[in-house]
């Protein structure tokens, strides 16, 4: 693939991010550090299932959104 | 309640069956800490959670899951901050996703200082939410017309306000209140402005199936100590309810015999 050497610019809940390619979810939320049974992921607004964080690849100019569970009413 | 014979008082939702008739919000409390101890006081077994953005500037903060565990309570998501069916809809999908189950809280809400629930928006979201196989528990207008629409539509509870959200009033118009209750097939909770136990206590005497309750616990001076007597007036609501009071009368009727008196 010729994504080896490319970076990607992503909006992650609503802010540009450069990451290195190539990086799936699964990637992403690694380098985040981010506990995956916690949260819920979006790409270009559709939802990400958990399980196939691993299988979906990245792509320049995709848009995220990464929400968990806060205190609500 | 000791001295009582064993009854199931226990109800159920969209085939989940909870003892405790009370639901309680997880927002608004100054820490998570107090969030905990206030529900584990509360003995609410339902819980209501927000969806929002995880802070990626602060990715190992600690979440509401640390405290309020998922597996101890049955979360219930909002869509509380939607104004628009879609975002409701767009809402829910992701909660599922993060919680892995169906039954959700649908709010669409109408401007301040209202917050009056957005009945057009509601059907639209309703409808868009039960077609994606979700089981909607829906906030609601005090209409009976509304009520049983909704229900019909094939919403799993319906949620009439007592009051405006956060106002503390109490139930303020109980007589649509209890005509929603006496034409509902599903579960009818007060949802919203609950300001103290009489509140909670009164709805639960109307019949409500249960109450849901956040500000005035979280808010109270002491909410640990307002989750506890928040339970307490559910209870008593409850009991008065299946006890059946005794009727109005316009005049006095004395207590004690007026036969046998002394000279």
């Amino acid at each position: 693939m010729d994504v080896v050497t490319q970076s990607l610019e992503l909006t992650v809940n609503g802010e540009v991010r450069r990451m290195a390619a190539p990086l799936t979810v699964a990637g992403f939320l690694a380098a985040l550090e981010l506990d995956t049974r916690k949260v819920a992921v979006e790409l270009n607004r559709e939802i990400v299932p958990r399980s196939t964080y691993g299988q979906v690849w990245l792509a320049d100019g995709d848009a995220l959104e990464i929400v968990h569970f806060i205190g609500g009413g | 309640m000791d001295s009582l014979p064993a009854v199931d008082d226990s109800w159920m939702v969209a085939g989940r069956r909870f003892a405790s008739r009370l639901i309680v919000g997880t927002g608004k409390y100054k820490d998570l800490a107090t969030t905990a101890a206030a529900i584990e006081a509360s003995g609410a077994e339902m819980v209501t959670v927000a969806v929002r953005r995880v802070n990626l500037s602060d990715p190992k903060a600690p979440m509401l899951q640390d405290y309020v565990s998922p597996s101890r309570y049955t979360y219930l998501p909002n869509t509380a901050g939607c104004f628009t069916a879609e975002d409701a809809v767009r809402t829910l999908r992701l909660a599922r996703e993060a919680g892995g189950w169906n039954l959700v809280k649908l709010e669409v809400l109408g401007p301040a200082p209202a917050l009056y629930p957005d009945m057009a928006g509601t059907f639209e979201a309703a409808a868009a939410l039960i077609k994606d196989g979700f089981e909607v528990m829906v906030y609601c207008s005090d209409d009976p017309i509304a009520a049983k629409r909704l229900e019909e539509m094939g919403c799993v509870a319906v949620m009439p306000l007592g009051a405006p959200i956060g106002s503390g009033l109490g139930v303020q118009n109980p007589l649509m209140i209890q005509m929603i209750i006496e034409q509902a097939k599903v579960p009818v909770l007060v949802d919203a402005g609950v300001g103290t136990a009489t509140d909670a206590a009164f709805a639960m005497e109307l019949g409500c199936d249960a109450v849901l309750v956040n500000s005035a616990i979280a808010h109270a001076a002491d909410p640990v100590l307002m989750a506890r007597a928040m339970k307490a007036g559910v209870e008593a609501g409850r009991l008065a309810f299946r006890a059946g009071r005794m009727a109005r009368r316009g005049a006095a009727v004395a207590s004690s015999p007026t036969t046998g008196l002394i000279n």
